[in-house]
């Protein structure tokens, strides 16, 4: 079996919001949150400090209020797991203006690196497939992500990808923590 | 063999009142409804699925709901939570999300557990909802009284949106009707 070595999660982040254009991104708590601020911080931008299993269902919500606007979910595995239940949602509501991406590093890397799920033979791809997602297997170079990131914008979502990452600590790149700020920028930005 | 009985008896009770509720979810322009079912909602939601000018969705947990809704208001629409009581139980922390950014949410909750309660698993969470909410940040209303429905709840949302507020509204079993199990 030939295993892919890991992908650089700020890398990954990078290169998929080099060209923002008009996306709306939501960053789940912890690392991926860190990694959106890292990639520059953007009124675009909705970052989650806690509410851990909420990204994909604020996504999604926002996807269904803003149809024409596509709309980028960025979290780790822990808050997916944590909120697996709501790919159900997003395959019944099937929203094509979505896309869940996901930077599994196999640990929860905020409190001490304790293995998740992943690591021990859960797949998210598959999770996903079967929720009707349609996922995008194997993107193990920054090559496939730079094609993720330009089908971002087709409209054909809900688009589902899960890629491996190094189990590393990149500086901590830390944006606002007043939610009230995060909303009102955010939604200025959005209907304005 | 148990079977449920009485459902039919509170989606009678629910349709007289759920009417005028969906009058009020247009006056105040609410666009996407989300809810885990709940008998005394019923109504209300078949008449929500209907319409085609609001997004009716399931959700898998009423913690989803919550964080669903806040994203619906991020992109600008208002929205409306259905759930029962033993489902706040489900949204402690996620509750967090709405307080913590301010977003107007507003929640209707059918209460068990509360009112002569046949279900014992129901009453932990029946008798402790409005605490739990009040303690998340809540303004909670309790509807006992079907001539306060339109009231309670045309203010309720009112509150929500015109003040950036947490609102629930408790649909107290006495109004929405015991749920009883009999033997057939």
């Amino acid at each position: 079996m030939i295993t892919n070595q890991p992908l650089h999660r700020r890398e990954v982040v990078k290169c998929l919001l080099a060209e923002t254009k008009d996306l709306l991104v939501v960053s789940g708590l912890g690392s991926a949150t860190y990694d959106c601020a890292a990639a520059g911080d953007n009124e675009k931008n909705f970052y989650l400090w806690g509410a851990m299993g909420g990204s994909v269902p604020l996504a999604l919500g926002l996807a269904i209020a803003q149809p024409n606007k596509p709309v980028l979910v960025i979290t780790g595995d822990g808050d997916l797991l944590m909120g697996l239940g709501a790919l159900t949602t997003v395959g019944a509501q099937a929203p094509k203006n979505l896309a869940i991406v996901v930077l599994d590093n196999e640990i929860y890397g905020e409190t001490g690196a304790q293995p998740t799920a992943t690591a021990k033979g859960t797949d998210l791809n598959a999770i996903a497939r079967a929720c009707s997602l349609k996922v995008i297997d194997d993107v193990f170079n920054l090559g496939k992500v730079k094609e993720l990131s330009q089908t971002l914008y087709l409209g054909k979502g809900p688009i589902f990808a899960n890629i491996k990452v190094e189990q590393e600590t990149p500086p901590k790149i830390l944006p606002s923590t007043d939610g009230v700020f995060l909303k009102n920028r955010f939604r200025d930005a959005v209907l304005s | 063999m148990n079977s449920p009985q009485n459902p039919d008896l509170i989606i009678e009770n629910s349709t007289k009142w759920s009417i005028s509720i969906y009058e009020l979810l247009h006056k105040h322009f609410i666009r996407q409804v989300v809810y885990v079912p709940d008998s005394g909602h019923s109504s209300l939601i078949n008449q929500c699925h209907r319409d085609r000018t609001i997004e009716t969705i399931v959700m898998s947990t009423e913690e989803e709901g919550v964080a669903h809704l806040s994203g619906a208001w991020l992109g600008g629409d208002r929205g409306l939570m259905l759930m029962q009581s033993s489902g706040v139980g489900n949204c402690v922390n996620m509750f967090s999300l709405i307080t913590e950014c301010r977003i107007p949410f507003v929640t209707f909750i059918t209460m068990r557990g509360q009112w002569g309660e046949f279900n014992p698993w129901q009453v932990q969470m029946g008798q402790n909802t409005h605490e739990i909410l009040s303690l998340s940040g809540f303004v909670v209303h309790t509807i006992d009284n079907p001539e306060d429905v339109v009231e309670t709840i045309d203010a309720g949302l009112k509150l929500a949106f015109d003040s950036s507020r947490a609102i629930a509204v408790l649909l107290s079993q006495r109004l929405i009707g015991r749920k009883e199990f009999v033997e057939k």
